[in-house]
């Protein structure tokens, strides 16, 4: 059977090229980069050269880069650590309703322990405007955390302008990149961003490992506390080889970003037309234009998400879907709410997200399966009336 | 996380869709939750269920039990039908994750809502 991975927003295959630079470090460069021996300077010099690749791609200093776990982590220890370190300048934060969890669940616990926190509602395709950030800025205003690119439905924000309102303003701004770093260009210095959280298994590189932008200027307590590793901004042996990996996927990714994004809109588009000429009463989620060149995500009216992944996966698809019954939770997809979305629509969702992999006989499988899938589903449904 | 008896019920679902000339029909949950079962039921004069069909808007467990439901009560009096219970649709499906043991109930009060609407309609006819 075909197989056909579109969750890349999930997760990427790591590439052959960055396993390959990866590899001295997971057997012979086994030293601890903070020794003073040579073994340890030979594993230093792997996240010297990381740390300029990770710069390269925002545009950064090499000591505004600071590795860490994982993307949650990074965004953890901004919302955590600007809460702290500002609370006496004030104790407000602002961000938006369709963030991760990791930003939504933080904002959350940071409400429960004394600060005020807005979540901006987003328009229909899931984008927040310069002017209700503005609007939302208040004398106690410490931090505005604003997703590059949203992780469901692939809606890229403002970020420029949001910027520009926030260095307008004076406010601290923070944005969750994850989805976003490798696939659009990122400047943050054009962009005003003060800071940026990044996963390199977003874009091709291993799991466990991310980064955090921070500008200079700004200094945060380390979230985690131990050792002086990345000069005393996080603690803990670093994972050398999965830093090395982060930092040749950041510079694999920006080398061909151009051609990566002109393939992949090509690719989505393909898919979108597809799915729209193939199969009556669907709703794409998002924006048309404005979203990352990897994702797709439609609404099937009348059936159910996690049957479609069901069938989809039967026939070697591999898909997401934000309808309750994937969430873990009783409601569907917090993100598609927030669109406006009826909960029988959102629990009709699904996501398909494309990589570097994916080919146009790929794309034409998924067509004619999800045409299949969606016919049988809705002989089934009560809803459909055909 | 699916039994092989799940997916197949998922992937071959039995008796799926109306029944011709039922004689009484159940339908329960919500789309706002994300399910809903609609069963129904062909019962003859002896108080047989001849024929049972349902139509399922839901998740892989959804379909799976409301297909095992309707083939446990196939071919049962309404009595016996009645005593279908949540737990032995598990059971023949060879279990089902936690979170998806409400759609085993939905499949249970399915059969139940069918049954009440034949017993409503006979009531009605007198």
């Amino acid at each position: 059977m075909r197989k056909v991975y579109m969750d890349n927003a999930a997760t990427t295959s790591l590439a052959p090229e960055v396993l390959e630079q990866m590899m001295p470090y997971l057997t012979a460069t086994y030293g601890n980069p903070s020794s003073v021996h040579a073994f340890g300077r030979e594993a230093k010099t792997g996240l010297d050269k990381a740390r300029q690749q990770v710069a390269a791609a925002l545009n950064a200093e090499l000591d505004e880069i600071i590795f860490t776990g994982c993307g949650t982590e990074s965004d953890n220890t901004v919302l955590l650590g600007v809460a702290e370190k500002y609370k006496a300048k004030g104790n407000h934060i602002i961000t938006t309703n369709i963030e991760h969890h990791a930003i939504l669940h933080t904002a959350e616990y940071l409400e429960k322990h004394g600060c005020e926190v807005t979540y901006l509602p987003v328009d229909e395709f899931g984008r927040v405007s310069p002017e209700q950030v503005a609007a939302a800025i208040k004398e106690n205003t410490i931090l505005v955390s604003i997703m590059f690119a949203n992780n469901e439905v692939g809606t890229i924000m403002p970020i420029a302008e949001i910027g520009a309102v926030c260095k307008e303003k004076g406010v601290l701004f923070h944005t969750d990149a994850v989805q976003a770093v490798g696939h659009v260009p990122i400047d943050v210095k054009a962009m005003n961003i003060d800071m940026l959280s990044l996963s390199a298994h977003k874009f091709h590189g291993p799991k466990g490992v991310g980064a955090l932008y921070v500008r200079r200027g700004i200094r945060l307590p380390s979230f985690i506390m131990g050792g002086g590793q990345e000069k005393g901004r996080r603690a803990g042996t670093e994972n050398t080889a999965g830093i090395v990996g982060l930092g040749a996927a950041a510079e694999l990714s920006c080398v061909h970003m151009a051609e990566n994004a002109e393939r992949m809109t090509a690719l989505r588009n393909r898919l979108m037309e597809g799915i729209e000429r193939e199969i009556p009463y669907v709703k794409l989620n998002g924006h048309r234009t404005q979203r990352l060149p990897n994702n797709v995500n439609y609404s099937i009216r009348y059936i159910e998400g996690e049957s479609i992944l069901l069938m989809l996966d039967m026939n070697g698809i591999a898909a997401s879907s934000g309808s309750a019954c994937t969430s873990g939770s009783l409601d569907p997809s917090h993100v598609l709410l927030a669109l406006g979305l009826d909960h029988e629509t959102a629990h009709g969702s699904v996501r398909l997200t494309l990589g570097d992999e994916t080919t146009e006989e790929d794309i034409d499988y998924v067509i004619a399966v999800l045409k299949k899938t969606a016919e049988r589903l809705r002989e089934m449904s009560p809803l459909y009336k055909g | 996380m699916y039994t092989e008896k799940v997916l197949d019920h998922f992937s071959n679902p039995r008796n799926m869709g109306e029944v011709e000339g039922a004689n009484a029909v159940g339908t329960v949950g919500n789309a706002k939750c994300g399910d809903i079962m609609q069963i129904s039921l062909k019962i003859n004069d002896d108080g047989i269920i001849e024929d049972v069909g349902f139509k399922t808007f839901g998740c892989g467990a959804a379909i799976a039990t409301s297909s095992m439901a309707t083939e446990m009560i196939k071919g049962k009096s309404i009595d016996e039908a009645m005593k279908l219970s949540n737990a032995a649709v598990v059971e023949a499906l060879e279990g089902l994750p936690p979170a998806k043991i409400h759609c085993s109930v939905l499949a249970e009060e399915a059969v139940k809502a069918a049954l009440e609407d034949y017993h409503k309609r006979r009531e009605e006819a007198k």
